[in-house]
């Protein structure tokens, strides 16, 4: 048996997570290190994965394991990747250590509770579960967290089985509640207490929110369970089995049952994707946590939400998946203008970002169900692009935020005059957001048009005031907080460091890269794209006078 | 040869890249850097001109096929280049003019701090502008277009300490993305009726699809143009643009950015002939715009901003011209290039006017200043005679031909046409003869008055460092900026004769555009000493106005029509109100309805299912306890769930 690649890569970071969580309190530059290398080797694997996956192959999934688990029910250890898959995987092996790296003060215990005994009296009152000093380790909790994360979220990304992505999509909420509730950044106006309770209230809506949507999900899942063990004798969650069976005619579910079952997915990935109008856990989540962890939301977790949709939604239930697709498509729609107006009303710049995020999450799931191969390689590669450019936008803002102290627009004014280079990564962050040729999200949004417009050329077209939008509110952020004069309280800061260079820059320089030369991912998700569209049994619409038959005539 | 092509746009390109990531080590010689690698670009068009002319004239075009973009099922993108004659007009264009703006930036913005990143921007914008005009596909074209865009908001802004160099940078940008749609929706409607969206196949398919579907791809492309020429009704942001250094201004109205939406429409021009709705949509925006830009620009005393108007004007006559189809492509495309000369000229010059004169814009505020600047007046001077049409300088012979093209459209149409441009070309010798006549003639008005208050916001803020508020000194620029203005006076002289005579400029671009003689109702010499009539009643208006009375100082206040054009016939009033104030109020409303309503709604509902918003409510107070209540029920529910599954 060749090595269990799919496996090390999650268990790579959880191991981490373990290691790093065991690191005495007082070695915390050491947590540090040790979970930046777990996430690298994790990056490595990553490759690798990337190296032998062959795009061309025949198989549905490659690099495929399966093993036993809970024999009584069918339920088994399966994973496998496709394209897209695969490429998720290595986004999300790709972002970690940059979001590690971003973080990497956000953790510490503030320095006054050492120093300065008022300030740790305050923070006394304001948590009641501080321990003593010797045994508090918020930093090491901080780094093993995002790793059990990754370790989760790179499980979702492989499962070919549908109760065993079921656990990993439900378990991952319990290190991102533990993210956002316990480590807010210092960076409000409100008080320690005030800023405490937003967070908490921030933790509880994102947990309460999406285990409603895992419930839910959780009983499609029992039914889908019953309706194999009801047509094949013995129930099995196995998306190949499923598929298999559906296509031989073993298996046949009634038209009712499957758009029940649908349902029951598709609620649970609208709420982590999110979809208007179950977006409203977002802002709250991504406002009140540090921005590492805000970059962990939008650019890696939401993912899976996406994902999902065209893994499961599509594949398990393509006619009911076709059936709601208008519905479907009119709320992507919404979510793209409405996500967009949000973002231009707002006044903090990290509820601003996710805003935007709600907006474009409006444009992938636009392009999964627009099905049409343009559409659904633009929404995969929607997916990668978006973590990139958010991850490049959040985390400089980020790094803006914590020089300043403040989330508000309206406290900063003429940074580019005292921090050139952080208003220059800031801008070509935003210009990627807001999809300029030349950049990566460029292409992706197209495509997404494009496939969406060849089928429904009315949504297309209002899809596109999303473009002139997000121009907007990206130029608006970036003109208030700066150009014009120096603002109080900007005058000395300081321009980026090498620490913040290493995040940025090579955030950046992908964002060209794959702005210039897609051909590499594009090749790898094409095929994928082509098999789900195949399952769902749609064409890409025909041009009415191709070019080439024309050609051809003369 | 053929890869030479891409090096037009990446010469200029590193030329970018290095200069912006550089650093400061690069600030004494960035300047020198830029204007090479411009330079270069010029040289590398002028050797594939030569190449060019070396064949023969059905066979020029050349191509370059760099790699595959975007390969997704059917849809292929390709960065893929054509090199044909109207490619090659605008490439020696932009090369060419864009090299003497950079020649003539290194004196004008000698006392910035910032000089090496200005570099940096104009040669973006350089690559931009290659990139629109030799990609084969729309596609990639689309990706130039944008690019201009993005070094139009880099460079309009270019003083961003300034509130409202921001904003007029912001402006810019968004009012073009609004054209940019048109583009992109324009290229989706070709992907879905051809499949395909490079030149060459969709050109050739035009006879096999419906009029409608032409129609529709069309007007998507005149808006698009309408954005990036500031064609009514996207012509805002042109005015606003004056915030950028006066080169900038030279660059965007002369070489780049607003000649892209001519070149668009002449490039597609096989889908306008073929929907002819969408032609009498093009010649109706460019007839409007004409007198529309040329009302404004005889009332603003801005110097800047009455030659912004004169670009809209002009530009105008180039959609129309576009619009007439083979009859006017050529002279559109002819105009383009002689206009090129002269509107580079006079805003160099009137930026070297500023520069002798504390940066002071305010044309009320010159006056006699042709003794002080005498290399600057003749050049000016030069450019002046070639835009109104002075027989026998360059926009003599180019505006002379969409005249007569327009009357050549035949019937109402070419007797409306005509008598537009007729007016127009009369309203533009009459601000132009102002712009002149305030200049450089009359009374020196800026004697005995500092020409600015030190409270005033200065639109060049380099007057602010030096620290010059005094009565000005004025004088002649040094070298570097009047050798530029003398080249291109040389332009606006002899280039149309040049175009001209025998014909040169039709056959050269005719294997690409196509051209047809039309059928005027009026004689070739109707229409010339029609022209040379109208020109001599706006001189005149003018020197009665201007030239035989002294000019206040402070503006009177005007008729009705004047106070309007010198708000820009209210079109940012209209924007204002409908759009800004509407927008934010859209926005604010939203905001609320988001917080109260959706958020409220759906944990509401939630709520009469699961108690999700009670349990919200309360465990607002922050306490740890409650967390690990909320997380416990969490966990709970799910092994309950969990083992029930496993009694099914």
């Amino acid at each position: 048996m060749s090595f269990p690649l799919l496996t090390a890569m999650a268990v790579v970071p959880a191991v981490g997570a373990l290691v790093t969580a065991a690191i005495p309190a007082a070695q915390r530059t050491t947590a540090k290190w040790v979970a930046l290398l777990f996430s690298l080797v994790t990056l490595v694997l990553a490759a690798v994965t990337l190296v032998r996956f062959d795009p061309d192959s025949e198989d549905a999934y490659q690099l495929t394991e399966s093993h036993a688990w809970i024999a009584d029910f069918g339920v088994r250890y399966e994973l496998g990747v496709d394209g897209i898959a695969v490429v998720l995987v290595a986004l999300t092996a790709l972002l970690i250590p940059f979001v590690i790296l971003a973080g990497w003060n956000d953790a510490d215990p503030p320095a006054s509770s050492v120093h300065d005994k008022h300030d740790k009296h305050v923070k006394h009152e304001a948590a009641d579960e501080v321990v003593t000093q010797g045994r508090w380790r918020p930093t090491q909790g901080f780094f093993a967290l995002i790793l059990m994360v990754e370790a989760m979220v790179i499980l979702s990304f492989e499962a070919t089985d549908v109760f065993l992505f079921y656990v990993f999509f439900e378990a991952m909420l319990i290190p991102m509640y533990f993210l956002i509730g316990g480590f807010g950044d210092r960076a409000g106006q409100l008080s320690e207490e005030e800023t405490a309770t937003q967070r908490s209230y921030a933790a509880v809506k994102f947990l309460l929110y999406n285990l409603a949507g895992g419930l839910i999900m959780l009983a499609a899942v029992v039914g889908l369970y019953a309706v194999t063990a009801d047509d094949l004798g013995t129930g099995t969650f196995s998306l190949q089995q499923i598929a298999e069976a559906r296509a031989s005619g073993q298996l046949d579910i009634s038209t009712n049952t499957e758009r029940l079952l649908f349902l029951g997915f598709f609620f649970a990935f609208a709420v982590k994707a999110p979809l208007w109008p179950l977006h409203t856990w977002l802002p709250n989540a991504m406002g009140e946590s540090t921005t590492p962890v805000a970059v962990l939301i939008t650019a890696v977790v939401d993912k899976v939400g996406t994902f999902a949709m065209l893994r499961f939604c599509l594949q398990l239930f393509p006619e009911a998946s076709k059936w709601a697709t208008p519905v479907i498509l009119v709320l992507a729609v919404i979510s793209i203008i409405y996500g967009a107006l949000l973002a231009v009303g707002q006044r903090d710049i990290k509820r601003l970002v996710a805003y935007a995020s709600i907006s474009h999450f409006g444009f992938i799931i636009l392009g999964i169900f627009a099905m049409t191969s343009q559409g659904q390689n633009g929404a995969t590669l929607y997916m990668v692009n978006h973590g990139i450019s958010t991850a490049a936008l959040m985390l400089v803002a980020g790094f803006l935020i914590s020089r300043r102290g403040s989330r508000l627009i309206a406290d900063y004014g003429g940074v580019q005059k005292v921090a050139p280079v952080l208003a220059g990564t800031f801008l070509i962050g935003g210009l990627a957001t807001l999809s300029l040729p030349g950049l990566a999200p460029f292409i992706s949004e197209f495509l997404v048009l494009v496939g969406t417009f060849s089928r429904y050329p009315a949504i297309g077209i209002i899809a596109t005031v999303g473009i002139v939008l997000a121009a907007l509110y990206v130029l608006v952020l970036y003109q208030r907080t700066m150009t014009g004069p120096v603002k109080a309280g900007i005058e000395g800061m300081p321009d980026l460091k090498a620490r913040e260079l290493t995040v940025v820059v090579p955030l950046i320089a992908l964002l060209v890269f794959l702005g210039v030369y897609p051909k590499p991912v594009t090749d790898m998700i094409d095929p994928a794209v082509g098999r789900t569209l195949s399952v769902v049994d749609k064409q890409d619409p025909k041009p009415d006078v191709p070019a080439q038959d024309v050609e051809a005539a003369k | 040869m053929e890869n030479l092509i891409g090096w037009l746009v990446a010469a200029p390109l590193l030329g970018a890249a290095v200069l912006l990531c550089g650093g400061k080590r690069l600030d004494r010689l960035g300047h020198w850097l830029g204007t090479l690698l411009a330079a270069a670009s010029f040289v590398i068009g002028a050797v594939l001109f030569l190449d060019m002319l070396g064949e023969d004239e059905h066979h020029r075009a050349m191509h370059q096929h760099l790699f595959s973009w975007i390969p997704v099922g059917g849809f292929q993108a390709d960065v893929a280049f054509q090199l044909d004659q109207l490619s090659m007009t605008f490439v020696l264009l932009i090369t060419g003019v864009g090299t003497l703006i950079h020649i003539y930036s290194i004196g004008y913005m000698e006392h910035d701090e910032r000089r090496r990143r200005f570099f940096g921007y104009l040669n973006l914008f350089l690559a931009a502008m290659l990139l629109l005009v030799i990609a084969d596909n729309y596609l990639l074209l689309y990706v130039g277009w944008e690019g201009v865009g993005l070094a139009s908001y880099l460079l309009i802004g270019f003083w961003q300490h300034k509130p409202s160099a921001a904003t007029a940078a912001k402006k810019a940008f968004l009012v073009n993305r609004v054209g940019d749609v048109g583009l992109s929706i324009a290229i989706m409607l070709m992907f879905t009726t051809f499949g395909t969206f490079t030149f060459g196949p969709v050109l050739e398919a035009t006879g096999e699809t419906s009029e409608g579907k032409l129609t529709a791809i069309g007007l998507m492309l005149l808006l698009a143009a309408c954005g990036k020429s500031a064609q009514v009704p996207l012509q805002s942001w042109l005015g606003d643009a004056m915030e950028g250094p006066t080169p900038v201004s030279a660059l965007i109205h002369a070489a780049t950015m607003v000649t892209a939406g001519v070149y668009l429409i002449t490039r597609s021009g096989a889908i306008f002939n073929a929907a002819p709705d969408a032609q009498t949509a093009v010649v109706t925006v460019g007839a409007v715009t004409l007198i529309f830009g040329a009302i404004i620009g005889c009332a603003k005393d801005d110097i800047k901003k009455a030659l912004a108007g004169s670009t809209m004007s002009q530009i105008g006559y180039m959609i129309l011209a576009a619009g007439l189809g083979p009859i006017g492509y050529v002279f559109a495309i002819m105009h383009l290039v002689t206009h090129g000369f002269f509107k580079a000229g006079l805003f160099l010059g009137a930026g070297s006017v500023m520069h002798g004169m504390n940066d002071e814009v305010d044309m009320r505020k010159y006056g006699g200043l042709r003794k002080y600047m005498p290399i600057t007046f003749i050049t000016f001077g030069l450019g002046y005679l070639a835009i109104i049409g002075f027989p026998g300088l360059s926009g003599f012979f180019s505006k002379d031909k969409i005249i007569e093209a327009a009357f050549a459209k035949g019937g109402t149409e070419g007797w409306i046409l005509g008598l537009t441009t007729l007016l127009g070309a009369a309203i533009t010798a009459y601000y132009m003869t102002r712009v002149m006549l305030l200049t450089f003639f009359g009374e020196e008005r800026w004697r005995n008055a500092a020409t600015r208050s030190p409270n005033a916001p200065s639109a060049e803020p380099a007057a602010e460092t030096r620290g010059e508020h005094a009565e000005p000194h004025p004088h002649e620029s040094p070298k570097s900026m009047t050798i530029p203005m003398i080249v291109l006076a040389f332009g606006s002289v002899f280039a149309g004769g040049l175009f001209s005579v025998g014909d040169r400029f039709v056959h050269w671009l005719e294997p690409v555009t196509g051209h047809d003689h039309g059928d005027s109702p009026l004689s070739a010499t109707t229409v010339t000493l029609s022209t040379v009539a109208v020109l001599i009643v706006g001189v005149s208006l003018a020197w009665a106005q201007y030239g035989r009375k002294p000019v206040p100082v402070v503006a009177p206040r005007g008729s009705l029509l004047t106070r309007a054009a010198r708000r820009d016939l209210l079109q940012d009033d209209f924007n204002h109100v409908v759009l800004v104030r509407g927008g934010e109020h859209l926005t604010r409303s939203l905001v609320y309805v988001d917080h109260k309503l959706v958020d409220g709604v759906v944990n509401g509902t939630a709520a009469s299912v699961g108690g999700l918003s009670g349990r919200l409510r309360r465990l607002q107070n922050g306490y740890a306890r409650s967390y690990a209540v909320s997380m416990f029920g969490g966990t709970a529910v799910l092994i309950a769930a969990t083992l029930l599954m496993r009694a099914v």
